[in-house]
């Protein structure tokens, strides 16, 4: 795997929210920094994961480097082209090769169209098909992901939450990309469909050579499909690395108490964890603390280091970052 | 230990211009004094409402309870009138809910919240509720109690709120703790602080609690039972070990395989359960997992097997028995 070509390469992401008061002439008071200088690297054809806590940026990682939002600052490398610097047709253009698949199967699906022209839009829009060619990949599609081809007929309120989502991977296939974006795309289904779209994601990543940047909050699912990890925390990444070494040998403090607040359905092995159980909630991104933003609730912070100096986010050999002054 | 919640052919019904769904059907179980339980099942399954239905929560209109029994230390809950029902909600018997979002009042403090109960349930002054209500958020590990308590519930944060909530669950002593999904709203740090202070209290207090949750994970950590649901019926009820280690039933399998662990070694397909769970308006003659099931004999379609014991405290409803042939 390590030898494999880089497809995306994310250099000092930035994308801050401007904090505004006043109603008619609006002052700039501030920013909230959701996403705070990432640099990663997602190489051809594997999986990365981006697991975090709510409001600690991992959504709008995945769309600030789609280009759904302008970043604040930063370059986004994909195929050689600096998206942050492209827009109109050439990055219209670009939008072929990459792809969004969303969370909420409910909102992300228009209730007023019909499943051929939400997974035909795409094919229209990109000039790739019409008519009855059109009609014909967009059966082909819905096959693909294991729907009926005479469904595409048929409105979004007709489906259950499962289906749903194969409708939006379908969407997302159509143009044929090279990097589908997921986000969340299984926290809201029940638990027994969830291992459905997971396991049509893989199969869907084999058959057309996908690369995935796979966003998720349960550090189970992130762990089963991907092959490295990233882990967030207030708008950064505290460490990166393999889905195993991650797994056991993670450096962060952050990604241990992550690690060890998972609860792993096994009643035999529950009853012999050791948890470490972080005290305290995340703070505001509004008002991150100084220093490394973990420190606040870090069990081995370093009084006069880690609350002053930001931690620099190092390559320690073997395909592992991470950000935390403990890690030399 | 003692039988302090014992229900029997609890059913709950729905009355709803499509027809009538049928959340809970004629549902029985025990629980012992200071045993934990865990109901575990997904979206739908009756769950929530079976507890519910015990409170006597149950919006009526459309909803009722048309049938059975819930003993609680000596009497029955479904047959209480209002007035008697309220003496035992919130006192006895105390819940807290999924979302600690909405169910606090935004315009009323924390304190006057957390007092409502104590005034109301155990007749205490106000000064004296005030008191009780900051040693409450001292027992739930509120930092700062006593200036926080005069604070409105936006200046809280979820997992703090949830604390509030159990806080006031606690109030006048429970014998019983039900707590309905009240971290899945929660992140996973935040998760594991309440998961970790509910155990802890459960010790220091000795009351039993219902966790109600769809995450096997959760209930292999806390719970002392389990009970599987499934289209509004117990299909499966074990100690919490046996389950895990000897599941029984089809759909407790199919879980259990549908779920990326954590500590898994390498990188294995899952098994998802296909199709999907029935309609509860339009439920199948049969066992209602047969249509999804890989273990379906032609007998599955048709007769809806009832709980029988297989192994110690270990019951399952199920045609089939998955360690081989018929039953």
């Amino acid at each position: 795997m390590a030898d494999k070509e880089i497809l995306l390469q994310v250099e000092d992401l930035k994308m801050w929210f401007p904090i505004t008061q006043g109603i008619i002439i609006q002052h700039h008071v501030g920013d909230i920094k959701a996403v705070d200088g990432l640099s990663f690297f997602i190489r051809r054809g594997e999986t990365l994961g981006l697991v975090g806590e709510s409001g600690c940026g991992k959504s709008t990682t995945g769309r600030a480097i789609l280009q759904l939002y302008r970043p604040t600052g930063g370059d986004v490398y994909f195929q050689g082209h600096n998206l942050t610097q492209l827009k109109g047709e050439p990055l219209r253009r670009m939008r072929r090769q990459m792809q969004m698949i969303f969370q909420d199967p409910y909102a992300s699906l228009n209730p007023r169209m019909t499943v051929g022209d939400i997974v035909g839009e795409p094919l229209e829009v990109h000039n790739i098909a019409r008519g009855r060619e059109l009609r014909e990949r967009v059966m082909d599609l819905l096959e693909d992901v294991g729907l009926n081809r005479y469904f595409i007929n048929r409105y979004p309120h007709e489906f259950s939450g499962g289906q749903r989502q194969r409708i939006g991977v379908a969407r997302a296939l159509a143009v044929g990309p090279e990097f589908i974006v997921c986000d969340e795309p299984i926290s809201a289904l029940d638990v027994s469909i969830q291992a459905q779209i997971i396991n049509l994601l893989e199969e869907m990543q084999q058959k057309y050579h996908l690369t995935y940047l796979f966003i998720a909050h349960d550090l189970s699912v992130v762990r089963h499909i991907s092959d490295r990890v990233a882990v967030m925390y207030l708008g950064k990444i505290v460490e990166l690395t393999t889905r195993d070494q991650l797994y056991y040998d993670g450096r962060h403090p952050y990604t241990k108490a992550l690690l060890s607040a998972v609860p792993i359905p096994d009643p035999a092995v529950e009853e012999k964890r050791q948890r470490t159980i972080l005290t305290g909630d995340v703070p505001s991104p509004a008002n991150p603390p100084k220093g490394c933003h973990f420190h606040t609730r870090c069990p081995v912070k370093i009084a006069g280091t880690c609350d002053v100096i930001e931690p620099e986010f190092k390559d320690i050999g073997n395909d592992h970052w991470v950000a935390c002054h403990r890690v030399s | 230990m003692a039988t302090l919640l014992q229900v029997k052919g609890l059913k709950t019904q729905f009355f709803t211009q499509d027809g009538v769904v049928n959340a809970v059907n004629a549902i029985d179980f025990d629980l012992n004094e200071g045993e934990t339980l865990g109901i575990v099942g997904e979206s739908g399954c009756g769950k929530s409402v079976s507890v519910l239905s015990l409170m006597r929560l149950i919006p009526t209109p459309p909803g009722r309870v048309v049938g059975g029994e819930a003993w609680f230390q000596g009497r029955d809950l479904i047959k209480m009138d209002n007035e008697e029902i309220r003496s035992v909600r919130g006192n006895k018997i105390a819940m807290i809910f999924q979302d600690p979002m909405t169910s606090l009042n935004p315009v009323l403090t924390i304190n006057q919240q957390v007092s409502e109960a104590l005034e109301l349930h155990l007749g205490m002054d106000k000064r004296q509720a005030r008191r009780r209500t900051v040693e409450l958020l001292d027992l739930v590990r509120i930092p700062d109690a006593a200036n926080r308590i005069d604070d409105y519930p936006h200046q809280f944060s979820g997992g703090m709120r949830q604390r509030v909530m159990i806080a006031m669950g606690l109030s006048c002593n429970p014998q019983l703790l039900i707590a309905d999904e009240p971290t899945t709203a929660l992140d996973v740090t935040i998760q594991a602080q309440i998961t970790d202070l509910v155990r802890q209290l459960k010790n220091e207090i000795g009351m039993a609690v219902i966790w109600i949750t769809h995450d096997l994970g959760i209930v292999a950590g806390l719970a002392d039972r389990v009970n599987v649901m499934y289209a509004g019926f117990i299909i499966e009820s074990a100690d919490v070990k046996d389950l895990y280690a000897d599941p029984r039933h089809p759909y407790t399998l199919g879980l259990l395989g549908s779920i990326p662990r954590l500590d898994a070694e390498r990188k294995t397909r899952l098994t998802p359960i296909e199709g999907l769970p029935p309609d509860l308006i339009d439920m199948p003659p049969g066992c209602p997992f047969a249509p999804r099931c890989r273990y379906a004999l032609d007998k599955c379609l048709t007769e809806n097997p009832v709980l029988e014991t297989v192994a110690r405290r270990h019951t399952v409803a199920c045609w089939v028995d998955v360690k081989g042939g018929s039953r």
